[in-house]
């Protein structure tokens, strides 16, 4: 296995299998700082310092694996091309942040993709794991036991009072930071998520679009994560966070049934046209797209669609990023010759499905 | 809710912020809040920073107000990593370890601002690094116990206790003498 392997596919492995609550909730992610004791943070550390962090977890993990998580590979990010890079983000194996960094930044990543950590990025450890679907409860033992792994070896910057030291204090204490990413369609629709966002914020949540710039929430993926580390267990965190999600959830569930029963023909009609423009253009930006793959995948969980995967949306909002598109074109392109290699691509992947 | 700065995009992001002692309510898209600089990068979604600059600011107009200065050569600063505390004010970014002890005076109205109140941590207790904390905190509900037994004139149980935080003392004791070896930054 190399990094080629992950850079072939669009969706990682992981994320194939269906987990609780999954016409909704596509994944749930827990991510812990940590730094090594009596060592600068990277943000002000010597390279030499930072390369020895590097040598570390190169020497100490690399092709290793942690119960179900096989095979680490070990990339340094100096030897990736722009689009190597640009590919790793859009998969979210590695931070935008990591991507910029040069000299000892690096990435242990499972052969599942579904354990990532990162090396030298804000602080010298951050450990990733990924869920299908609502799974907090099950990613946070699996990430608390996967800290204990690290811990064997690392001296944790550790502090009775403070807890876990991370170079921003908005990490401090826990370190923690879990998030669930949700499709949120029929709440967007209705402007609702709007009015709820102030009440979430107010939980110490905080709410935001992953994909797109600015505000709006690109295929209507809401990302909800805890925005308090310190001074709340993990499990207090998590228990919080997993109240809100259930709500949310129930939410859009109701707005979903209310439209389809109030106003169900233009649903249809949205839908079946978001599918149309996917199935036969030439050209497509990717707010278009996006557009187009929430109503479709909002079409397949209301069993409007039939025999089109799940998957599609997951899958086609990674597959027509620009990193990914160049990384199939194999060489740079340009912004309108991304709208017809996406378009291209689109076509191609639902055919694929017939 | 509309966005304050550009009136066009919903407001997605919610601040509270402290300027000179008076509070005001943000609410911003994610565009705007990466423009005015509210955000550091997209990996965050939010950033502290303005949050923290507002709580400096509110700090420094006391002591503007006052009329003394801060004299650079006297500014706190870590011995470990030599980062000062407007340096820290500055990034908004701890250096080392070490700058927790170095500033402790001053993170509480931070810590406070940014995690709702708290300051210190209830969660996780690192396995080996926290190992002695594990056995203090055992340490101390076994005292209290054997406090409540001899109030309540339980004398046999108290026994038990006692024998137990004896043992428990010393445990602590030969881990603290083994850890104070180990000073390596990666564990052999
Ligand atoms: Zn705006
Ligand atoms: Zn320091």
């Amino acid at each position: 296995m190399t990094l080629q392997h992950f850079m072939n596919e669009a969706i990682s492995p992981w994320m194939r299998e269906q987990g609780p609550d999954h016409d909704i909730v596509l994944s749930s992610r827990i991510r812990l700082a940590r730094n090594f004791a009596d060592m600068p943070f990277p943000i002000i550390a010597d390279q030499k310092d930072l390369e020895q962090i590097r040598k570390f977890f190169q020497h100490e993990y690399e092709h290793t694996s942690f119960e179900e998580y096989k095979s680490f590979e070990f990339i340094s990010i100096r030897d990736l091309t722009a689009i190597e890079k640009s590919v790793l983000v859009e998969k979210h194996l590695i931070s935008p942040l990591l991507a910029k960094k040069e000299g000892a930044a690096a990435a242990l990543i499972s052969g599942n993709e579904q354990v990532s950590v990162m090396i030298n990025e804000e602080d010298h450890i951050r450990i990733q794991i990924y869920f299908p679907g609502l799974q907090l409860t099950k990613a946070l033992n699996k990430a608390l036991q996967f800290d204990d792994w690290i811990e064997e070896k690392v001296n944790y910057a550790f502090d009775e009072t403070r807890g876990f030291l991370t170079s921003c204090p908005t990490n401090v204490g826990t370190g923690m930071r879990a998030s669930v990413m949700m499709h949120l369609p029929a709440l967007a629709m209705t402007k609702q998520i709007n009015r709820m966002m102030p009440a979430i914020n107010q939980l110490g949540l905080v709410v935001r679009g992953i994909y797109g710039e600015g505000s709006e929430a690109l295929g209507n993926i809401f990302q909800i994560s805890n925005q308090i580390t310190l001074g709340k267990a993990e499990e207090h965190i998590i228990e919080d966070l997993e109240s809100v999600v259930q709500q949310l959830i129930e939410h859009e569930r109701k707005a979903r049934t209310r439209i389809l029963e109030q106003s169900g023909i233009v649903l249809e009609n949205r839908i079946f046209r978001s599918l149309g423009v996917l199935k036969y253009s030439r050209i497509i930006e990717s707010k278009e797209a996006a557009r187009c793959l929430s109503n479709v995948r909002l079409g397949i969980d209301l069993g409007i669609i039939k025999n089109i995967s799940r998957n599609i949306l997951n899958e086609l909002m990674v597959l027509t990023q620009p990193g990914f598109l160049q990384h199939y074109a194999k060489k740079t392109l340009s912004a309108s010759e991304r709208d017809i290699l996406r378009a291209s691509l689109i076509r191609e992947r639902l055919q694929f499905e017939e | 809710m509309e966005c304050q700065e550009c009136h066009q995009r919903p407001a997605t992001l919610h601040y509270t912020q402290v300027i000179n002692g008076h509070k005001t309510e943000v609410q911003i898209c994610e565009a705007c809040a990466k423009e005015k600089g509210y955000l550091t990068y997209p990996e965050e979604g939010y950033s502290l920073h303005n949050l923290l600059t507002g709580l400096f600011n509110f700090e420094s107009g006391n002591i503007g107000s006052a009329g003394t200065h801060l004299d650079k050569g006297k500014e706190t600063q870590c011995s470990k990593c030599g980062l000062t505390f407007s340096e820290f004010k500055q990034i908004g970014k701890f250096g080392c370890g070490e700058c927790y002890h170095t500033f402790s005076a001053n993170l509480n109205p931070i810590f406070r601002r940014v995690h709702s109140g708290n300051t210190e941590h209830r969660g996780k207790i690192p396995k080996r690094k926290g190992g002695n904390l594990h056995l203090k905190k055992q340490l101390a509900t076994y005292k209290q116990e054997l406090q409540d037994l001899i109030i309540n004139e339980e004398f046999e149980r108290a026994a038990v206790i006692r024998d137990k935080i004896k043992e428990l003392e010393a445990n602590i004791n030969r881990k603290e003498e083994r850890d104070s070896g180990d000073t390596s930054t990666f564990h052999e």
